[in-house]
């Protein structure tokens, strides 16, 4: 079931192919910023994200005949701007991939007086989401930059764009299911990151020096 | 005794959170974990700290916005888009 915004992209898609110009700058517009932020944080660098846009618009734009389901209007341009993304390749991004361990995700745990507890941040103290603090958005943005490139690539598109695992699996080449695999890694080392950031502020407040 | 006392049920639990938030897990496999979870809290916390990680990337993106564009480019994108459609 698409999302109510995906249904405005499919609309757009769909008037521009009928020839309705008027959907022109809206479909920029909407697409434009969605790339940007997608490739800055794929490429890390201002100045590539923006060329990485620029450049798919245009590839999105000259192609435009070619798309034949405007259902798929997301994953189709999200295609053309990972590609676009790839030709930036800069070599401390696109390092030699290191596998995730599940292993070495899972949180360290205790027995404390017959009980077992995990050693984890307490997450209830977390700023409501909506109100995402800029600190604790650069943590998260760093997190995912940190990520080898194949994790990175699929918790982008899953998570932050919100595609779906099969819109994932068109845009990179992949099964369905190496999504799932990927995106449970990315996601554990993203929690597990924000959880050493978590418990870095708490012992701060427990010892009254840090920012609470 | 392995050293972070997890039991194998919660290691296999573990390997499957992703999906199960993301409703792509079978029934079956999904009344399981349930099931697990019901009973075993260090899991529900876990699951909760993996849950609220992926709101949060839902609402990371930074508040940098591209440059405008320039009218030059909004005019090559046009034609592009023009040319496209002549080719049908
Ligand atoms: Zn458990």
């Amino acid at each position: 079931m698409p999302s109510p915004q995906t249904q405005d992209e499919i609309e757009l898609a769909r008037d521009l192919l009928a020839g309705k110009a008027d959907a022109f700058d809206r479909f920029v517009e909407v697409f434009r910023s969605k790339i940007f932020q997608y490739a800055l944080m794929m490429c890390g660098h201002r100045e590539d994200a923006e060329e990485v846009a620029q450049d798919t618009l245009f590839k999105v734009f000259e192609n435009f005949e070619q798309l034949r389901e405007p259902e798929r209007v997301r994953a189709w341009v999200f295609r053309i701007a990972r590609n676009a993304c790839y030709m930036k390749r800069r070599k401390s991004v696109f390092a030699p991939t290191q596998e995730l361990s599940l292993d070495d995700l899972l949180p360290h745990s205790e027995q404390d007086g017959g009980h077992r507890k995990l050693e984890i941040a307490d997450w209830s103290a977390l700023p409501d989401d909506q109100v995402l603090r800029s600190e604790l958005r650069d943590v998260i943005q760093a997190a995912i930059q940190e990520l080898p490139e194949i994790y990175r690539a699929v918790i982008l598109l899953r998570d932050v764009e919100e595609l779906s695992t099969d819109e994932t699996a068109q845009v990179l080449d992949i099964s369905p299911e190496s999504v799932k695999t990927r995106l449970h890694r990315a996601r554990l080392a993203v929690r597990r990151t924000l959880d050493g950031y978590l418990r870095g502020i708490q012992s701060g407040v427990e010892h009254g020096t840090g920012q609470p | 005794m392995e050293p972070d006392n997890h039991s194998d049920d919660c290691k296999q639990i573990f390997a499957l959170l992703s999906e199960y938030l993301d409703a792509e897990l079978n029934p079956e496999s999904c009344e399981d974990i349930q099931a697990h979870l019901a009973g075993c809290p260090p899991c529900i916390e876990f699951l909760e700290s993996l849950k609220r990680t992926v709101r949060l990337c839902h609402n990371c993106e930074s508040a940098e916005a591209p440059a405008p564009l320039g009218p030059e480019t909004r005019e090559k994108l046009l034609a592009a888009y023009r040319k496209s459609l002549s080719r049908r």
